[in-house]
């Protein structure tokens, strides 16, 4: 008989439970098994009523992500016999409002998403007629790492300056506003300048480190913000000994 | 059904951040440990402006404060300051690798090499000073 693990997933109903609760479960323990197929297993086979986001099971979606034994992971790649002999805790991602069970409101995060204009800035298109734009390998490894972010949100889920100030603009906007900076292609830097530049956006930062080390994409959220930071200096030094821009 | 609950718009719950939320991880207790050695660093300041003070204020009051800095308890704070500096120096060394892209033609210079570079300043650095204090230059 297969192995056998025991989930520990928190339960909250919003239309009765002013707390969230743990609920016990026994799942089949296969070594191919990962955390989410034994969600899985309980929804079809033990409790229909939880409720948990999933979508590609293969690490691209990032709709998965839970807080496993208190570290914030992508379900989909967190395989349950590297926690044998358990029980394992499932819970919610932290920092963010449960709407139900392991189910988080990720409102905040998608405002300021498209706050810091993830897309690239042309002050003018040129014309189909003149091709594609074009961009050497050296160009693209700029900021490829950055481009692999998948707003699976855990970085904001390990950022203790997120869970203490959510107005802070946090580690996979910044990090994909750089994205776009890096991009030979885009003109868009001096606008995200105006909005990272506030005292939420990059400045809120203190260097925990954290987002890059839970980053299942090893994008460094860390790494960007603080380069960001570095760029904003030297900006603000060029506007202030020179006011009315380059020679 | 409890009250503030409608079918289309349930009632969040917003767990409170804990106020020890430093001792969860302990890469979060480094970091409150790496903030709070900002506070010595500004103390080994005050110590060097002292001391400046008590040279250019003549003998007699630059052995009034060498006595005073050898007094246990004085002393036993600027171990505790020599430690934190060190664990501020040693952090910020490690994590200068992800804050600068230095670009040797094409290629990027590896991290061990950023932070060596900066270890290697700092031993050059300290190497200098002790010279010149020891030497009595």
């Amino acid at each position: 008989m297969a192995e056998r693990i025991t989930l520990q997933v928190a339960r909250y109903r919003p239309e009765t439970d002013t707390e969230a609760t743990f609920q016990d479960y026994e799942v089949p323990c296969p070594k191919e098994w990962v955390v989410l197929d034994g969600l899985n297993y309980i929804k079809d086979q033990l409790d229909g009523t939880l409720s948990y986001r999933w979508s590609c099971r293969m690490g691209i979606c990032g709709s998965c992500g839970m807080t496993v034994n208190g570290e914030p992971r992508l379900t989909c790649a967190t395989f349950l016999t590297d926690y044998l002999p358990g029980p394992i805790r499932v819970e919610p991602l932290r920092n963010f409002p449960i709407v139900r069970d392991l189910v988080v409101e990720i409102g905040d995060f998608m405002r300021k998403l498209v706050r810091v204009k993830p897309w690239i800035i042309r002050d003018h298109e040129q014309p189909l007629s003149d091709g594609e734009y074009r961009q050497t390998p050296d160009e693209l490894s700029d900021y490829k790492q950055f481009s692999m972010c998948i707003n699976c949100m855990l970085c904001y889920s390990a950022c203790p300056i997120y869970g203490l100030d959510p107005k802070f603009v946090g580690p996979a906007a910044i990090a994909l506003a750089q994205r776009y900076n890096l991009d030979s292609r885009d003109e868009g830097a001096r606008e995200r300048l105006e909005i990272l530049s506030e005292h939420e956006g990059i400045w809120g930062c203190t260097f925990v480190g954290e987002c890059t080390k839970v980053c299942p994409k090893n994008v460094d959220p860390a790494g960007a913000i603080q380069r960001y930071k570095l760029h904003s200096a030297v900006e603000s030094l060029k506007a202030f000994f020179m006011p009315r821009g380059a020679p | 059904m409890s009250a503030g609950y409608t079918r289309y718009h349930p009632r969040w719950l917003r767990p409170r951040v804990s106020t020890y939320w430093w001792l969860r991880r302990t890469s979060y207790l480094a970091f409150i440990l790496r903030e709070l050695s900002s506070l010595f660093v500004a103390w080994a300041i005050v110590l060097l402006l002292l001391m400046a003070r008590a040279v250019n204020s003549g003998e007699a009051a630059y052995l009034s404060f060498l006595q005073w800095a050898s007094h246990p308890a004085v002393l036993t704070l600027n171990i505790i300051t020599l430690s934190f500096l060190a664990l501020h120096a040693i952090t910020w060394f490690n994590l200068a690798p992800q804050a600068m892209v230095v670009k040797l033609g094409k290629s990027r210079v590896p991290g061990a090499l950023i932070a060596g570079s900066n270890y290697a300043a700092w031993v050059v650095v300290s190497a200098g000073l002790a010279w010149l204090i020891l030497s009595g230059g």
